[in-house]
């Protein structure tokens, strides 16, 4: 299983996957829009598990705020770009994957086109708008979206398929208009980014694998102040 | 009078009573007369679900429905 082959790297995968799944997942291809909170954790996660091709996105550079939160950041990264940490960080830990990574910010431009050869797209932004402009080019990609989104120690998780309502169904149409969410007066926390990552991976590996339970037309919403787990029939 | 369970979620917290979140209502109490009797500006309850099922605002509620006003939630 791929090429520089340090033995041993999936041994406790199995039997959890099987082989033939561990395979399958070599192969697969997956793009990862915002290498923040959610990103940074999500990129860990598939290439520990095994995801063989990874194209990480992000034109931002780490600063100061980012480290309360963010897994690729480190003090002595402040002004690089985050979409290099990642590569740098998939690189250290995975050398099999290939990975692609992108310095630029996606917009209706320049959004299909970076997506378009990707099984899945991992949604780890942090603008509201540009989610309604993701759903659009993975439509036309016919490719399917795990979206997470967080706002202080609460989360969110859905998964959408191409011509599902998608993210009408948790913002409302003139939600596609609007950037931002109430995150900006909560801020984010740590282990809330992470644990929504968790969940993000978890969905895209089922799809993936075409195995377990998947988020369809349901939205998992987690508040971590009491414990309370959601998951909410959006149709 | 009916009995609801209501959480508000994230930023609308703030607006639930300090006695929590069991309520006696009059039937017949649609979800957004009650967002307007609890003085929460309705856009900022972008998802409303009821027993773990989205609904509208025009929904009636009902007794012992758990009701769930949530706000947009966009961070990454």
């Amino acid at each position: 299983m791929g090429t520089s082959g340090i033995e041993g790297r999936y041994d406790r995968n199995f039997n959890t996957l099987s082989l033939e799944e561990q395979t399958k997942l070599s192969a697969s291809k997956v793009a990862v829009i915002g290498l923040g909170g959610l990103g940074g954790g999500v990129c860990e996660m598939l290439a520990r598990v095994g995801v063989g091709h990874l194209t990480l996105i992000d034109g931002d550079t780490f600063e100061a705020s980012n480290l309360n939160r963010q897994l690729l950041s480190q003090e002595h990264l402040i002004g690089v770009f985050k979409a290099q940490a990642a590569k740098d960080r998939i690189n250290a830990i995975n050398s099999e994957v290939i990975v692609k990574h992108l310095i630029e910010y996606l917009d209706e431009s320049n959004l299909y086109e970076r997506i378009k050869n990707a099984d899945l797209v991992m949604d780890c932004l942090d603008a509201i708008d540009t989610r309604f402009m993701l759903q659009k080019a993975a439509f036309k990609a016919s490719i399917p979206i795990v979206s997470g989104a967080i706002a202080g120690v609460t989360g969110q998780v859905t998964t959408i398929l191409p011509g599902d309502k998608g993210y009408e169904l948790i913002y409302g149409k003139k939600g596609g208009k609007q950037s931002k969410g109430v995150e900006t007066k909560t801020g984010n926390m740590a282990y809330c980014a992470l644990f929504v990552a968790a969940l993000q991976s978890s969905e895209c590996f089922k799809i993936l694998l075409d195995r377990g339970d998947i988020l369809q037309n349901k939205l998992l919403i987690a508040e971590l102040w009491t414990n309370t787990f959601d998951i909410i029939d959006l149709v | 009078m009916i009995t609801i369970d209501l959480k508000l979620f994230v930023t609308l917290s703030k607006y639930l009573p300090e006695d929590g979140g069991c309520l006696e209502i009059q039937k017949g109490t649609t979800v957004e007369n009650l967002i307007l009797d609890f003085g929460i500006p309705l856009d900022l309850v972008k998802l409303i679900f009821i027993n773990g099922k989205k609904e509208d605002l025009g929904y009636q509620l009902d007794h012992n429905d758990r009701v769930g006003l949530f706000p947009p939630v966009g961070g990454g």
